[in-house]
């Protein structure tokens, strides 16, 4: 159950927190502060990593040289567009960088130099030393007062304060933190609003959240992930297919009597290998961790954000996600001889004294439902307030009236019979069929009772309190179930309420009664299987099953062990985000496999216009392969080189944004983007070709 | 009856019967890869060449035993061309030549049956029976033992072991290839190829001229050259000589044996995964191509321009008159698409498109249906490529029949379809660019250009049917040739049992209505555009320089 002094998560919506970077696409200004990082990304050794761009790169020094020797305009053109290719490769990742890069700063900025007042002999004494947070060693004890910045991550050992997170989760709404339980971490840059507390640095100095937010964000820690890997080797062998191809056509093509230029030769290279995908494949990495980033995620690698593609289970926890957080007064449901209205005119009266959220829910209930206004407090004179407590489970007022003392009494089943009994009265079966039902259903049931002066005290009837399940779940549900995924409800409730609620919100299975090794156990059967699991989690409790899980969500309101256990950190704590975020790792993947089929599909075209360019002189035949109808073969050659280079550009919004995903099975969603990249990919470069053509024929050189 | 209308029902006939082949067959070779029992003669031979029959091989250990079975045979089958003026039914043949020896045993060996020599001159009874003909089963069997490996790749969870080659090995030839090749060598006989010991008959025919009849045990080796995607004919006819194919049936039937088993191995397939809609999927691509392709092939020959070719009702040309047209083209298109390389007709003198086509259908890889198991494994290869790429459009790591395609996997899948082209071009390349051999040459020009890249294309993709035209029993022919034939045969199969290994440690994944469906029509047309595609990409400015360059005007 979650403490009451922390504030309810608010529901985040997809739009990014004031100060956060939004998603912003393509910022010209970005463009052109990426643009010196993007050229500085020509440095071979930088270059070598991504095979294709670098073969690019190659024949880019290739071309060079051979214009300088034979310089004609042409060889100019393509000299320049190769390089504008790399440079257009360099600054899709330098722009995806740099959204990270704008991020990170915005964080940096928090982490001002903050002197911390170490705590010496702490807890035997209070002597203090003023010391740089950077200073600050693991296991330090320091002391926070009200405004004043938390120095490094920590657990809270003594004392409660409200701070204020918003720096890093950009939410302006103070949270509680306190020491012992689950509330208790907190987070270095945070600042203290109210009280004293003092913290346990849990953090080395240069590895505390913040820092290794600033190094995510920033894609420092980047590396690629294994799914990036498989790809860039079937990249690369296409490469070398294409390089092989192009390589062993020269003799043949001496043969013909038409040997090519250099210049035409490394042309067709780079139109022919992947270079589309090749330039854009790790932006599409760095702007998936991004778009987390903008629904304030944190993913602590991309293989996170890839296996939340895959997975095949969710764990969801009932309260907060599935459920609203408390349960509500749904139904008055009244004793045999009494009316309903009498039965809501008790429960409304008994729950006046209530603050708890059920209890607030019965008097808004009585209100919407039967039009009973609610009574404040003080307008009841002779009233004698009883208040809810743990304890007594009970809550209600005696009211002083002519007949004497008018009790009404409203709690737990049990301890409202025990009140009656006590009190010389008894509840009929009618009622305790009526407790059954709501439990049968699922429900919680609460006995309203009442006694006027030293009657039998009688029992009035039952308020039936139910879980709501938030709206759009089920909804949310079928969607997951045709994506493939499963949803497992975790709760603490008995099995029978959980039944009722798994059916309710329509999710597939239900975990009830679940302890953290069940929940361990659960992740491990499911693993097992082949799956892949994700879920969420706060408690220190919970710690291990993040760990085991594949996607492990932790709230960013959750202790550090949550944290570090995860894989992922919600800076909102919302738990409902864990559909996000297979969300993001799914349109991830759709975005690779979209544009390495954008890129092979596009080498048609480029055929069409290259090889009848190269060989329509010696076979005139080949002529009739210029479908294109383009101006001559050096525009031709141009144009498709410039085509190459331009698409990229032309897709890095693309890369950057994701494509498309809306969630439906894999059929549908294959054949969507087959239709749209595959034969768009087939389609597109005729046209893109044919028009810049039209313009290139008129450079003198190249008509 | 006109010879297209024949055409056209021994195509119909021919689908007929694949189809109806296609299950028994299919399930009984999954039945004699999957068992555990053994036959009392196999139980014998395992003792004989000391292997426990009941162990099942990791994937190195079952390569080296593809390895080294195939390098025994290698030398044997060389020392044997070497030596057979010495031994028994050499019918007057001298020794071998070493390159052309080096060059026949390789291409024996590797299923390829690439002939730089004429049959009927230059090797013996015993070479062609015990020698080239064994080759013919066994080499088949290899192919058939590989994709049964990769086949239990998909099947086997957590495991290190694919099979053993040593059972695959005997099962496939003790009781697929050698009752089969039995029965339709009968078949055969009794329509009329020869199945003798003679020598040569020196007759005198009608014009008064004298001629040189030879003899030979052809109907043994003309089923399973057939039936195992050999293609290595007795004569250096091949199959348009009358003693291989006398007749239209016996056409008919060499063009059903040559496609059955591999267009069965699907089903096989299918029924080993335990998805029987997995292998057709599979077969429905290579059908399709083979459809395609004959009906193009078909157009080509049958519609050429040019007034003499109008008059005679096609391109008469090299082809054979009891077979016409329709048959000849049925049987280009079938050998090329299965790595058998045995022809009816002349290749050489196909149309430039038609003969493109078959350049064509080499360079698929052979695959639609391909050579017995080599042509599978292809598909299946390609198969991953394409659920890579589509698995990742539906945006889970891509995963096939619940196996992941992670960097290993792909690593592999890379390698195989980079390993033929670079052979081809590279090959291709070389002729190219060395003058000497660009004059082996018979044709000029784009024509010319054709002959050499088919030799290539022929001898790496195992297929090892010739454009002719080019003479190739030279050193450097027999030798690059041969090369291309051992890397384009072995180096593959590498990489396909490499990955049957990283396969089979997966633990699979079940699928959900997120993974991407292998076995609906949406996949098939995926599955073939890739397959074009990913070959027409990588060969498509060598075929512009050659059959392209001469079939536009």
């Amino acid at each position: 159950m979650s403490s009451t002094l922390t504030p309810t998560p608010v529901e985040t919506t997809e739009a990014a927190a004031p100060h956060r970077v939004s998603g912003g696409l393509l910022d010209p200004k970005l463009i052109l502060s990426s643009l010196p990082d993007a050229v500085k990304k020509l440095d071979p050794r930088v270059m070598v990593k991504n095979p294709v761009m670098f073969v690019v790169e190659v024949g880019s020094v290739v071309t060079t040289v051979s214009a300088i020797a034979n310089p004609s305009v042409f060889a100019w053109a393509i000299t320049i567009w190769l390089w504008l290719t790399t440079v257009f490769a360099n600054l899709a990742e330098a722009v995806a960088e740099g959204r990270g890069k704008a991020q990170a700063d915005t964080l940096r900025r928090t982490k001002t130099d903050t002197t911390a007042r170490r705590l010496l002999n702490w807890p035997a004494a209070q002597d203090e030393e003023e010391v740089s947070a950077t200073a600050l060693q693991l296991g330090d004890h320091v002391v926070v007062e009200a405004g004043q910045i938390i120095p490094g991550d920590g657990d809270v050992v003594e004392g409660v304060a409200s701070v204020d997170e918003s720096a890093i989760t950009g939410e302006s709404a103070p949270v509680i933190r306190e020491s012992g339980g689950d509330r208790s971490a907190v987070t270095g840059g945070t600042k203290v609003l109210s009280d004293r507390i003092v913290v346990k640095i849990s953090s080395e100095p240069g590895k505390t959240f913040i820092d290794r937010m600033i190094a995510l964000v920033e894609g420092a820690s980047r590396q690629k992930t294994p799914n990036e890997i498989a790809l860039n080797i079937l990249l690369a062998s296409l490469t070398i297919v294409f390089l092989i191809a192009v390589v062993t056509l020269q003799p043949m093509a001496t043969f013909a009597g038409a040997p090519q230029s250099m210049i035409v030769l490394v042309a067709l290279v780079v139109a022919l290998i992947p270079t589309t995908i090749g330039a854009l494949l790790s932006a599409i990495g760095i702007a998936g961790m991004d778009r987390l980033v903008q629904r304030n995620v944190l993913a602590m690698s991309g293989r996170a954000v890839e296996a939340a593609g895959d997975v095949n289970t969710l764990l969801l926890d009932k309260t907060g996600t599935i459920t609203l957080g408390n349960r509500q007064a749904a139904e008055f449901q009244p004793a045999k001889g009494v009316s309903v209205d009498e039965l809501a005119d008790a429960a409304q009266l008994s729950s006046l004294a209530d603050e708890t959220p059920e209890g607030r829910s019965i008097v808004v209930l009585a209100k919407t439902e039967y039009g009973l206004r609610a009574r404040a407090q003080g307008e009841l004179t002779h009233a004698t307030w009883v208040p809810f407590t743990a304890q007594t489970r009970m809550s209600g007022v005696d009211l002083d009236e002519a007949d004497g003392v008018h009790s009404v009494r409203k709690g737990a089943a049990g301890s409202v019979t025990n009140w009656v009994t006590e009190n010389g009265g008894t509840v009929g079966k009618d009622v305790a069929e009526l407790v059954d039902g709501i439990s049968a259903a699922g429900g919680t049931p609460l006995l309203v009772a009442s006694r006027i002066g030293a009657k039998a005290p009688r029992a009035l009837g039952v308020i039936y309190l139910k879980d709501v399940v938030k709206e759009g779940m089920k909804e949310r549900f079928d969607e997951l179930r045709r994506m493939g995924i499963k949803t497992i409800m975790i709760t603490g409730d008995n099995p029978l309420t959980a039944k009722a609620i798994a059916e309710e919100a329509g999710v597939d299975d239900f975990l009830a009664e679940a302890t953290p090794e069940d929940k361990m156990a659960l992740i491990k059967k499911e693993q097992e299987g082949g799956k892949l699991v994700a879920m969420t989690g706060d408690g220190t409790n919970d710690a291990p099953a993040l760990a085991q899980a594949d996607v492990g969500v932790a709230m960013n309101t959750g202790t550090m062990a949550a944290k570090e256990a995860g894989n992922m950190v919600d800076l909102d704590s919302n738990p409902t985000k864990l559909i996000e975020i297979v969300e993001i790792g799914k349109q991830l993947l759709i975005t690779r496999g979209a544009l390495t089929t954008f890129s092979i599909a596009n080498d048609v075209a480029k055929y069409f216009a290259i090889i009848p360019a190269m060989f329509a002189s010696v076979y005139p035949g080949l002529g009739h392969l210029n479908i294109m109808a383009l101006h001559s073969p050096t525009s031709a050659i141009t144009s498709a080189i410039i085509f190459n280079a331009l698409v990229i550009i032309g897709l890095i919004p693309l890369a950057l944004r994701g494509v498309k995903y809306r969630p439906s099975d894999a059929s549908s969603l294959l054949r969507r983007n087959i239709g749209v990249y595959g034969f768009g990919g087939l389609i597109v470069p005729f046209i893109g070709i044919k028009l810049i053509d039209l313009v290139v024929q008129f450079i003198p050189g190249l008509s | 009856m006109s010879s297209t209308l024949a055409g056209w029902l021994q195509a119909v006939a021919l689908v007929g019967a694949l189809a109806l082949c296609y299950r028994p067959l299919g399930d009984y070779i999954a039945k004699l890869l999957t068992t555990a029992k053994h036959l009392r003669v196999e139980r014998g031979l395992y003792r004989v060449i000391g292997v426990d029959g009941d162990a099942d091989q990791r994937w190195p250990s079952y390569l080296r035993s593809v390895l080294a079975f195939s390098a025994v045979s290698l030398l044997f089958l060389y020392l044997l061309q070497r030596t057979q003026q010495w031994l028994l039914l050499s019918v007057d043949n001298k020794a071998v030549e070493a390159h052309t020896a080096w060059n026949t045993a390789v291409s024996f060996v590797t299923n390829t049956n690439w002939q730089s020599y004429s049959g009927e001159s230059t090797m013996g009874h015993l070479v062609q029976m015990a020698g080239l003909a064994v080759q013919n089963f066994v080499s088949a069997a290899v192919g058939i033992a590989i994709v049964a490996a990769l086949i239990r790749g998909f099947t086997r969870n957590r495991t290190d072991r694919i099979g053993n080659f040593w059972v695959d090995l005997t099962r496939i030839v003790l009781r697929l290839l050698l009752p089969l090749s039995i029965v339709f060598a009968l078949v055969l006989v009794a329509n009329g190829v020869i199945q003798n010991f003679h020598g040569f008959h020196d007759i005198a025919t009608l014009g008064g001229d004298t001629q040189s009849i030879p003899g030979g045990p052809v109907a043994s080796q003309e089923a399973i050259k057939e039936l195992g995607t050999n293609g290595g004919g007795f004569f250096n006819a091949n199959s348009a000589h009358p003693f291989e194919n006398p007749n239209g049936f016996t056409n008919w039937l060499e063009i059903f044996l040559l496609l059955v088993i591999s267009f069965a191995l699907p089903r096989t397939f299918g029924k080993m995964v335990g998805d029987n809609r997995q292998g057709y999927a599979i077969v429905a691509v290579m059908g399709l191509f083979w459809v395609a392709s004959a009906a193009l092939m078909t157009l080509a020959e049958q519609h050429h321009g040019g007034a003499a070719l109008q008059a005679a009702g096609g391109a008469m040309e090299g082809k054979e008159q009891r077979f016409g047209i329709a048959a000849s083209s049925l049987f280009a298109t079938s050998t090329t698409l299965t790595s058998t390389g045995a022809v009816d007709a002349a290749h050489d003198s196909l149309t430039p498109f038609g003969g493109g086509l078959t350049i064509f259908n080499m360079m698929l890889g052979e695959i639609a249906p391909g050579g017995t198991g080599s042509g599978l494994y292809g598909m299946l290869i390609l198969a991953i490529v394409a659920v890579f790429v589509a698995g990742l459009m539906v945006g889970r790591t891509p995963e096939y029949l619940g196996k992941k395609l992670g960097s290993r996997e792909m690593k592999f899948a890379s390698l195989y379809i980079l390993t033929t082209p670079t052979i081809v071009l590279v090959g291709t390349g070389l002729a190219m660019a060395l003058p000497g051999e660009r004059a082996g040459m018979l044709n000029s020009g784009a024509h010319g250009f054709s002959e050499v890249l088919y030799a290539f294309t022929s001898a790496s993709n195992n297929n090892g049917s010739a454009f002719g035209g080019i003479t190739v029993n030279t050193e450097w022919y027999d030798t690059t040739l041969g090369l291309a034939m051992l890397f384009g045969r072995f180096l593959p199969m590498v990489f396909v049992l490499a990955l049957a290994g990283s396969l089979a440690q997966q633990q699979p994944v079940p699928a959900t209505p997120g993974t991407l469906p292998t076995h609906k029509p949406l996949f098939v047309g995926l599955l073939s555009g890739v397959v074009l595609i990913v070959v027409g990409l990588t060969y498509f400015p060598a075929l512009a320089l050659g059959p392209i360059a001469e079939g536009l005007h």
